[in-house]
């Protein structure tokens, strides 16, 4: 019978490595996938996911067994990502950007589906990179992690007022760069 | 009519429900207009990892976990560690074999415990390949390699007396590589260090590994 993610933990902090090993194998492509909408680099993101088990297998006698393993792991990711985008505080250029774009790989996707997802993987990369650290971690968890305001609150460490005014400020600001150009394309 | 602010149209965006909406023409046109741009945005494209990215990223992390206090005695004890084990199994077997009285183990337990302890073995063994393939420093990894020799000879003959014929083809390919390693000169020569390159890459060495390893804890915390 396979560990749950609760037995695994508990193995983990017993000094068992396979416990630890059946965590890592079971959530690094939700954890990949959180990094790179945080960061909008591949290679940043992977960087981000060594880091963030690094620090779940350092701090795992923190972690409530009542609490959901992802949860906790995706609030360590969040705070690693943080963590890179305030040391980079250099603005993303046109060219990153245009990186950016060639390292993704839709799972074939229709010719047009593809010029859409482009023209808007164009336009919401540099977008989102003007977005201060806390905006765009609100915005990616409640717009691709589903997370409630209070999760976001508890995973950045701050207020549910707080939290949700930075949802709303990354909106407002993500529209204000999208509308008018993606109404262009349309 | 009061109309709904920006902030209650991102509210109402994410779930929070508002009759407004469905009264006021103004705000709905609003609403929608803010809703096209968001849907648009959940097309954030990510590149896709496969299904053995989770076994890539643990080969990669394992080197840097940090180690645990007992750990280090752990790691010099894993030839006598191992021996222990194939002990206990096979007394286990023998016993079952002359008497029926239940045995102080369960051979449930006494498998499982041989199965993730050569799961880990081999996962150790992984990263001496690798860094062998990978950095061509033998006499780096010269110590490790000693320390696990014997353990692999132990549970190779374990697996041979239970008939594993797949796990015995794989430790027997290992055991000659990391032999090579552990009795490297001093200051190996470039031929000595591709000769030992070539061993393990003509033999897909470190694939097979890390599929037998998968494979042992797989079948572990199956039992």
């Amino acid at each position: 019978m396979e560990w749950t993610d609760s037995q695994a933990a508990r193995e983990a902090r017993l000094g068992n490595q396979q416990g630890f090993r059946v965590l890592v194998e079971r959530h690094s492509r939700l954890v990949f996938r959180l990094a790179y909408r945080m960061t909008g680099n591949e290679q940043d993101a992977e960087d981000l996911v060594q880091e963030s088990f690094l620090r779940a297998y350092k701090q795992l006698h923190t972690f409530d067994e009542r609490a959901a393993f992802s949860t906790w792991l995706h609030r360590i990711c969040v705070n690693c990502s943080l963590d890179l985008l305030r040391a980079r505080k250099s603005r993303r250029t046109e060219d990153d950007a245009t990186s950016w774009l060639e390292q993704v790989a839709a799972p074939e996707p229709s010719p047009e589906r593809l010029t859409q997802s482009n023209q808007m993987a164009q336009l919401l990369e540099p977008a989102l990179s003007r977005l201060s650290e806390n905006e765009r971690a609100a915005f990616v968890l409640r717009h691709y992690e589903g997370s409630s305001i209070e999760e976001i609150a508890r995973a950045l460490g701050i207020q549910t007022s707080a939290a949700k005014h930075s949802v709303f400020r990354a909106v407002q600001k993500l529209r204000r760069s999208l509308a008018p150009a993606w109404g262009a394309t349309r | 009519m009061n109309h709904l602010s920006e902030e209650q149209l991102v509210e109402a965006y994410y779930g929070t429900e508002t009759a407004h909406l469905e009264d006021c023409e103004e705000c709905r046109a609003a609403f929608e207009n803010l809703r096209s741009v968001l849907d648009e945005a959940k097309a954030y494209p990510v590149p896709e990892r496969g299904e053995g990215y989770g076994g890539e990223v643990w080969t990669a992390l394992l080197p840097k976990l940090p180690q645990k206090k007992q750990s280090r005695a752990w790691w010099l004890m894993v030839p006598a560690f191992a021996a222990m084990l194939v002990l206990a199994f096979l007394v286990g077997r023998t016993s079952k074999e002359v008497t029926t009285t239940a045995t102080a183990i369960p051979e449930k337990a006494r498998e499982r415990v041989l199965l993730l302890s050569l799961s880990e073995h081999l996962e150790r063994s992984q990263i001496v390949l690798a860094q062998v393939e990978n950095a061509g420093d033998l006499t780096e990894e010269r110590d490790r390699a000693r320390e696990l020799v014997g353990a692999n000879r132990l549970l190779r003959q374990t697996a041979e007396r239970l008939g594993d014929r797949q796990d015995v083809a794989v430790l027997e390919q290992l055991e000659h590589v990391l032999l090579e390693v552990a009795n490297a000169p001093d200051a190996p020569s470039g031929a000595d260090t591709a000769h030992v390159q070539q061993r393990i890459a003509q033999n897909e060495l470190l694939f097979k590994v890390r599929i037998a390893s998968t494979d042992a804890r797989d079948r572990g915390l199956k039992l």
